[in-house]
């Protein structure tokens, strides 16, 4: 009973949401930054395991949102819609209430198989190569879509509001809010576990001493692939599920700035903290949505945060560790499997 | 493609060539010495071509307070040049002292220091971007622009000095670097940063001479960049510089001759595919290349790969 | 059938031959030392065995197989663990876990497993922390499991790394100057230390050692290495009157001298 508490709660303060949302006692703003952090969680944790637990520097974390974005967005136009791309729906418009997490998944699996491909060539240089590749990655992933006229280019690609009214149609519930605090849910949980477990530790191993790792019979290359995959395909996840908030994506949405703000939300948050990341994700959104009266002056002022953060607390706000490790009293909600 | 459009394309990807080099440089030399990415680099090029702006209509007579004298275009231009290098060294020089140095002290771990350049970089491009607004401005046309056509093909004498410049500049670090004390003390602490400060060489000044260098590169290929596309904004040197900082890199990063090659190749590669493609496809060729590249030689063109101890 | 063969190695560092002619068989049970002076190729030798290089010419069998070309974590799960000149723990992580993650070539789960949290996952993980606890009783270390190795002293930090590569259950264990920076007590600690994991874990061991004191009081057998090449091999007793030995280490000088 006891080591399902954390989940209970969460539990619980989703349905909290999805009642206020369906009672409409929460407005469409209040909802939109809700799914904003939801979305940004997962982003922030998912880069994390690249560049916080793993120790690499990926600055291409984008990128690989827009895969998922951009697959994720034409599978359900194409299943669901009648357009003038596809023709008439593939499915009945009713189905998409069950078939929206599968595309939402084909869209990770997209990105994991990009992240697979840009990983392949660049573990097996020296660190920085990273930065380098996955920064190329990015404008190519962007480049690549504004030369793809059918499905907008340059211009964009739209019409996912009419995937989110199907669901809603058929039953009437909020569903895209439910499934990004679904999806939320499932990254943290996926995430703690790979990086708590003995295997998922490899990963940290390769950070601490790729070497001994090796020499210590972790096969540092493939534990690499697989951070680096469920790292990207995680955040193709969460493409998919901002580009159906926003009912509209164009390549600009996908540049190198937002990749940085991502990794703001990690080096904010602390590397190799899980708990650090979903907190300054959450941090992250709320300020940005504060500091808005402030326009342009917010992006000079969150660099410097993080600047000062640097010079004085450079681990991060939890910097290697957990809200558990500072409040042992938690531990009660977040019980290890240990013996 | 004929002869002659081959030869116009040759000199437009010889001068955009030169404005990727002399960023890169900047890029490298900082590498070489303290194995830091300075992200912020691309928009030091851009405060570089501000500094110049403000610089040049100055010198112009543009202001309430003005010069007593009017001075000729020419010299005006000269003079902009010097003294935008300078100060746009001295913001450089800023950087390292603020934002770097600090953390080097406290033996901060690279990453850290990367991230802080990252984060100067973002301040430093939206900073001006809330400053001075989103409007962009003209730089003044302070070279008469003589246009020469040799068996049809034309070129500009800004493009000739865009490229005089760049191989000067190279020459000039070529010797820096090999033949004075201070080069070849930069040199040394590539190779071994702990044994350096133990010999008695004074590790911050050669940092401090390392940001002056990269830093004046950059605003001489600025002022020369906003010369030859009179516009300015906020956001010019952050594409601009991450593609020199690639150009760096397949160059083989921390070398000299590398970043010129590298950027003389990433220019040629730009112009050529658009000459060829549609021009939306340049990027995606152009990164799609290096990638190809680095991923066959993931040292560079003139990188060594170092031997790792165990 | 010895445990290791290595049979007429060259090695190369661009035009620099580091290793020359190298022969040599390792008996099962054996206790073997490894000398030379500095930039003999000893540390190569390491590396070329748990496969951080490949030789650029002849074989090495571990125990009757080829293992050269394979990559370390391969030839490690074989059973042949290594430890380093300079220790090199994970010190982000305990001790304890340290001894976990060394398992990583008999995990018994994969990616799924640990996503899915399932019995596999919770078996397997259970069982990896009951053999790194063991290992962690017999060497004495239990009182140290939930610290960090950094924060040891320097003996029981080559006693934790020493620890760690039994994990891998080998069946040789190559140990890279284990009594490197430690002080006298610390090193009598050691000398028993090997013997006793010796007998204790009926292994091979193979160690490169400056320190006379323990190479002379724990090796039966010594291969002395200069210049990538054997110059001399026998018991303790015959190495320390060898002269091309004694030529080797202080030049022909000491030849005259001694």
């Amino acid at each position: 009973m006891q080591r399902h508490l954390a989940l209970m709660l969460y539990i619980a303060i989703c349905g909290l949401i999805v009642f206020l949302v369906k009672a409409e006692w929460i407005n469409a703003y209040i909802q939109i930054v809700i799914m904003f952090i939801g979305i940004n969680i997962m982003l922030s944790s998912s880069l994390n395991l690249v560049n916080g637990y793993m120790g690499e520097f990926s600055c291409g974390h984008a990128g690989f949102m827009a895969v998922g974005a951009y697959v994720t967005s034409i599978l359900n136009m194409w299943f669901f819609t009648k357009g003038n791309l596809f023709g008439d729906a593939l499915f009945s418009p009713s189905l998409s209430v069950i078939l929206f997490p599968v595309t939402l998944l084909i869209g990770g699996a997209c990105a994991a198989l990009i992240g697979l491909l840009v990983a392949i060539p660049s573990f097996k240089t020296r660190g920085d190569y990273l930065a380098i590749i996955t920064l190329a990655v990015n404008y190519i992933i962007k480049s690549a879509i504004e030369n793809i006229q059918t499905i907008g280019g340059a211009r964009g690609f739209m019409g996912m509001r009419k995937v989110v009214n199907a669901m809603s149609d058929t039953v009437p519930l909020p569903w895209l809010m439910i499934w990004i605090l679904v999806f939320t849910g499932l990254t943290v949980v996926v995430l703690h576990r790979f990086v708590s477990s003995t295997f998922g530790k490899g990963v940290v191993a390769v950070r601490d001493d790729e070497i001994a790792a090796e020499i210590m019979s972790v096969n540092t290359q493939r534990m690499k692939l697989i951070a680096f995959m469920l790292s990207s395909g995680l955040a193709g996840i969460a493409g998919g599920l901002f580009a159906h908030v926003l009912g509209y994506i164009n390549p600009g949405s996908f540049t190198i700035m937002k990749s940085t703000e991502i990794m703001v939300m990690v080096y904010l948050g602390g590397m190799g903290s899980l708990s650090g990341s979903v907190m300054s994700a959450i941090l992250f959104t709320v300020l940005m949505e504060f500091l808005r009266p402030l326009q342009l002056f917010k992006w000079v002022l969150i660099p410097l945060l993080l600047i000062i953060l640097m010079m004085f607390r450079p681990e991060g706000i939890m910097g290697h560790r957990e809200l558990p490790d500072m409040f042992p009293k938690l531990r009660r909600l977040f019980p290890s499997r240990e013996v | 493609m004929d002869i002659q459009s081959f030869f116009q394309n040759l000199i437009n990807a010889m001068q955009w060539g030169s404005f990727y080099a002399l960023i890169a440089l900047g890029y490298t030399l900082v590498y070489g010495v303290l194995l830091l990415i300075n992200f912020a680099h691309g928009d030091i090029f851009m405060v570089g071509a501000y500094i110049g702006f403000f610089v040049a209509t100055f010198l112009l007579g543009s202001y309430a307070f003005h010069l007593p004298m009017i001075l000729s275009p020419n010299v005006v231009f000269v003079l902009t040049l010097l003294i935008t290098m300078i100060l746009t060294a001295g913001v450089g020089v800023t950087l390292e002292r603020v934002a770097y140095r600090p953390l080097r002290r406290r033996g901060a771990g690279r990453l850290y220091i990367v991230i802080t350049a990252l984060m100067a970089g973002l301040i430093l491009e939206n900073g001006n971007l809330a400053l001075l607004g989103a409007s962009r401005r003209a730089f003044p046309d302070l070279i008469e622009k003589v246009v020469y056509t040799i068996g049809g093909v034309t070129f500009t004498n800004v493009k000739i000095i865009v490229i005089l410049a760049a191989l000067g500049v190279f020459f000039l670090l070529e010797t820096i670097v090999r033949k004075t004390k201070i080069g070849m003390a930069m040199r040394a602490i590539s190779y071994d940063r702990v044994a350096v400060p133990l010999m008695g060489i004074p590790i911050d000044t050669v940092i401090v001479f390392t940001f002056i260098l990269g830093s004046s590169m950059a605003a001489l290929a600025g002022v020369l960049f906003v010369s030859a596309y009179p516009v300015l904004e906020p956001y010019m040197g952050a594409m601009i510089g991450w593609k020199a900082f690639i150009a760096a890199v397949v160059g083989g990063i921390g070398e000299i001759r590398g970043a010129f090659i590298g950027g003389f190749v990433l220019g040629f590669i730009e112009i050529f595919v658009a000459a060829v493609f549609p021009s939306t496809f340049r990027d995606l060729i152009a990164f799609g290349i290096l990638l190809l590249f680095l991923s066959i030689k993931p040292t560079g063109i003139f990188g060594v790969a170092r031997a790792q101890k165990i | 059938m010895p445990v290791l063969q290595m049979r007429k190695i060259n090695h190369f560092f661009g035009g620099l031959q580091a290793v020359r002619h190298f022969n040599l068989n390792i008996e099962e049970g054996e206790l073997r030392g490894l000398i030379g002076p500095n930039g003999a190729g000893k540390t190569t030798i390491f590396n070329l065995v748990s496969g951080f290089y490949r030789p650029t010419e002849g074989d090495i069998l571990f125990q009757g197989k080829p293992i050269a070309g394979l990559r370390p974590h391969q030839v490690t799960a074989r059973g042949l663990a290594r430890t380093f000149q300079n220790i090199r723990m994970w010190n982000s992580m305990t001790v304890l876990e340290n001894l976990c993650i060394s398992q990583h070539f008999d995990m018994g789960y994969g990616l799924l497993d640990t996503i899915l949290a399932n019995r596999r996952f919770v078996e397997n993980e259970k069982r990896i922390r009951k053999t790194a606890m063991e290992l962690l009783e017999i060497l004495d270390l239990r009182d140290y499991a939930n610290e960090y190795p950094k924060n040891l002293p320097y003996g029981l930090q080559r006693r934790v790394e020493i620890g760690r590569a039994l994990t891998i259950k080998p069946k040789l264990l190559l140990l890279d100057e284990p009594a490197a920076g430690m002080n006298p007590s610390d090193i009598d600690k050691l000398i028993e230390l090997i013997r006793w994991i010796r007998d204790q874990f009926k292994l091979t061991l193979w160690l490169i050692e400056h320190q006379m004191k323990v190479v002379m009081s724990v090796c039966e057998a010594i291969s002395v290495l200069d210049f990538g090449e054997i110059i001399a091999e026998g018991r303790p007793d015959e190495i320390r009157n060898n002269p091309r030995v004694i030529k080797a280490y202080l030049g022909d000088e000491g030849i005259t001298h001694a």
